[in-house]
């Protein structure tokens, strides 16, 4: 194990390449069923099913949608401009994923740990822009012409709004590597010597910038409500009408991966990353064994739902999956590994709480038309992100000492 | 170690490249992006003395660099839509109603 | 026999892939194609602003100048899409006088660095090593000593924004 890790240390670029092959492998199963969690998700908010004929309740819809997309014909648009046609969702995926590559998934794992970690996420992912942009362009047509315009100006409106709401965190962590912010919300509130039960994480001290950069980013990943250049209702699909097959999958797994990215970089900037809430509360500490209780209770419900299941084989497989969930209990509830799944089962918990947020707000909220739009990105997120930056930073005037050259040069 | 003078002959390969597209080119889009490659070459030049004397003002010369693009790219853009809109082109050479 | 440090191969691999897109910025006929190649361009240029450790210059190549100016370049050639414009002829008629010219500017400049590249070997004055990261470093020289070309900036950006609203706006008759 040790000569393991001796040379896992000595060869830095095989480590990364070990991380991304992990991180990728990770991210697309939880692609695949984050689109099969959002049908039946939206299905019973409606007061349907979904799917449930594909495997034991739909379970293997997932593998079944990509083989489909996979071996569909490939049509090009005649006319239109081959070389960008197919590069143009290239690009959405590669930006959405490269983007990942800073993101810290514990105190530990991260594929690179840079000292700008948030202003390269923004960056990189606002190149995705281009995938949207040369896609309708190229496809010669005048609907995702105007549906990708549309998009490519609505993600570049609320990019400067989220751009707001995360400097307003900045100027409360002053670093913009992730790792660090996260660190910093470490412990517990303290008021006047007293330690509070409440998490020292920063939504509890940007609670406007944390709305912000909510409403940005839904806006961002142009979900529900605000979905209008890609609805299919709207501009018959906007910048994909013209693609089909394995390149309209690019782009759907690229919007749900900017989507699980955006949630991760809530969790982190926002709500503690990888800490345990109320960790250092004394008589809060058997929250350590959430995992534990998650898991029994997924399998109890899963036993609960099976038990009246007609087809004989499905309910098989679906007793098995509860079996599977008691060992991992079981599994999990040893000291040792109960300590270190602490990181990544919180910080995957609260990214699946923003995750199921998003499928939520698809199901409740009516769509926004395009000006009404582009009216709150420009005319409420905007000032009220610019506000929330002047109040933080006269209030850290204010409650930080002052360092020498800040003063030095004031006092001038 | 980079030596210095490897960034400069790239700084002047692009520059070179952007003065030759500026000079030849007839569509006024393309010669507005032969002038944002010359301003890049500037800003690798800028970067790598900064580098080579350990010191952040030439990188402080460069975001003021790319502000000044920035502004640059949107008034020159805007003007050639001004333009566009009175002449239906966006040939330079098209442009001559002030040649005698 | 030197061995080539992987610092050089990624100058030499982010160099060619500038200047070989920056060739074809000005010589494609489609100005996407042009687009597009001064996008892959200003990457490369990214890229090597991060190998010279200038970290906080990398993400604002990428956010501003990527994220922003090339966004505005492509939806203004969209709006601007001419047919015509693809069918006529793409280069002015001195085009031979031009690109004579710069190259032989180009020969004087690239002369004269190599005649003086000894000058950039003497030891670079000694400053103690960074304390604080690039980010910090840049933060402190612009708000401390370049204050006012901040603000000379910003005011420039808002005559920009200004201008370019007002130019491009429809008259109403």
């Amino acid at each position: 194990m040790n000569f393991v890790l001796q040379f896992l240390d000595a060869h830095p670029l095989i480590t990364a390449t070990i991380k991304i092959l992990i991180v990728f492998t990770v991210m697309a199963g939880v692609l695949m069923y984050i689109v099969y969690l959002e049908r039946k998700v939206l299905a019973f908010m409606q007061a349907r099913l979904g799917p449930m004929r594909v495997g034991p309740w739909g379970l293997l819809q997932a593998i079944a949608d990509p083989i489909k997309l996979i071996l569909k014909e490939d049509i090009i648009p005649a006319g239109a401009d081959k070389a960008v046609f197919v590069l143009a969702p290239v690009i959405s995926v590669a930006a959405a994923f490269t983007a990942f590559s800073a993101v810290p998934f514990t105190q530990t794992f991260i594929i690179s740990n840079i000292n700008i970690g948030i202003l390269f996420i923004v960056g990189v992912s606002s190149l995705g822009i281009y995938g949207i942009i040369l896609g309708g362009w190229a496809s010669n047509s005048h609907y995702p012409l105007l549906g990708s315009l549309r998009s490519a100006a609505q993600l570049v409106s609320y990019e400067v709004a989220a751009g707001m709401a995360i400097v307003g965190v900045l100027l409360i962590s002053s670093s913009l590597s992730l790792v660090d912010i996260v660190q910093r919300q470490e412990g517990l509130w303290h008021v006047g010597g007293h330690a509070l039960p409440l998490p020292h994480w920063n939504v509890f001290v940007q609670p406007l910038a944390f709305f912000v950069y909510l409403v940005a980013i839904v806006a961002e990943t142009n979900r529900s409500p605000f979905d209008l250049p890609e609805a299919e209702s709207e501009l018959t699909a906007g910048f994909h009408t013209e693609y089909s097959g394995f390149r309209f999958s690019l782009f759907f797994m690229a919007e749900y991966t900017s989507m699980i990215l955006v949630s991760c970089v809530a969790v982190i900037l926002f709500w503690g990353g990888w800490l345990r809430p109320f960790e250092g509360v004394a008589w809060l500490e058997f929250l350590k064994y959430t995992p534990v209780v998650v898991f029994l209770a997924a399998a109890i419900s899963i036993f609960l739902g099976a038990r009246n299941n007609p087809v004989d084989g499905e309910k098989l497989v679906l007793l098995a999956i509860a079996a599977g969930c008691v060992l991992l209990a079981g599994a999990l509830a040893v000291p040792p590994v109960t300590n270190s799944i602490q990181g990544i089962f919180w910080f995957g918990a609260k990214v699946f709480v923003f995750l199921y947020a998003f499928i939520w707000y698809r199901g409740t909220f009516p769509r926004y038309r395009y000006d009404q739009l582009m009216n709150v990105g420009w005319r409420v997120m905007i000032p009220l992100g610019l506000a929330n930056i002047i109040v933080t930073a006269a209030a850290l005037y204010w409650l930080r000492p002052h360092p020498a050259a800040v003063v030095g040069m004031l006092g001038r | 170690m980079i030596p210095v003078h490897w960034y400069l002959f790239l700084g002047t390969g692009l520059f070179t490249v952007g003065v030759i597209g500026v000079l030849t080119r007839r569509n006024v889009i393309v010669i507005l992006m032969s002038i944002e490659l010359i301003l890049n070459a500037v800003n690798i030049n800028l970067v790598a003395f900064s580098q080579y004397f350990h010191s952040v003002d030439g990188q402080v010369f460069a975001i003021f660099v790319i502000t000044d693009a920035a502004a640059e790219a949107a008034v020159g853009l805007g003007l050639l839509i001004a333009l566009f809109r009175n002449k239906e082109t966006v040939n330079a050479d098209e442009i001559d109603i002030l040649k005698w | 026999m030197e061995h080539t440090t992987i610092a050089e191969v990624a100058f030499f691999a982010l160099s060619a892939v500038a200047m070989s897109s920056a060739i074809l910025v000005i010589t494609r006929r489609n100005p996407v194609h042009s687009a597009i190649c001064l996008i892959v361009t200003l990457l490369s240029v990214a890229g090597i602003f991060l190998m010279q450790h200038a970290e906080f210059l990398f993400a604002v190549q990428i956010i501003l100048y990527v994220g922003g100016i090339m966004v505005l370049y492509l939806f203004v050639i969209m709006l601007v899409n001419l047919d015509v414009a693809a069918k006529q002829a793409q280069f002015t008629r001195q085009w031979f006088v031009a690109a004579f010219t710069a190259i032989v500017l180009t020969a004087e400049l690239g002369y004269g660095l190599y005649r003086g590249r000894a000058a950039f070997s003497l030891a670079p004055p000694v400053t103690n090593p960074p304390a604080v990261n690039n980010t910090q470093a840049v933060a402190m020289s612009l708000y401390q000593n370049y204050m006012l070309p901040v603000e000379i900036a910003s005011v420039m950006l808002l005559v920009a924004i200004v201008g370019a609203v007002v130019m491009a706006k429809r008259k109403f008759e």
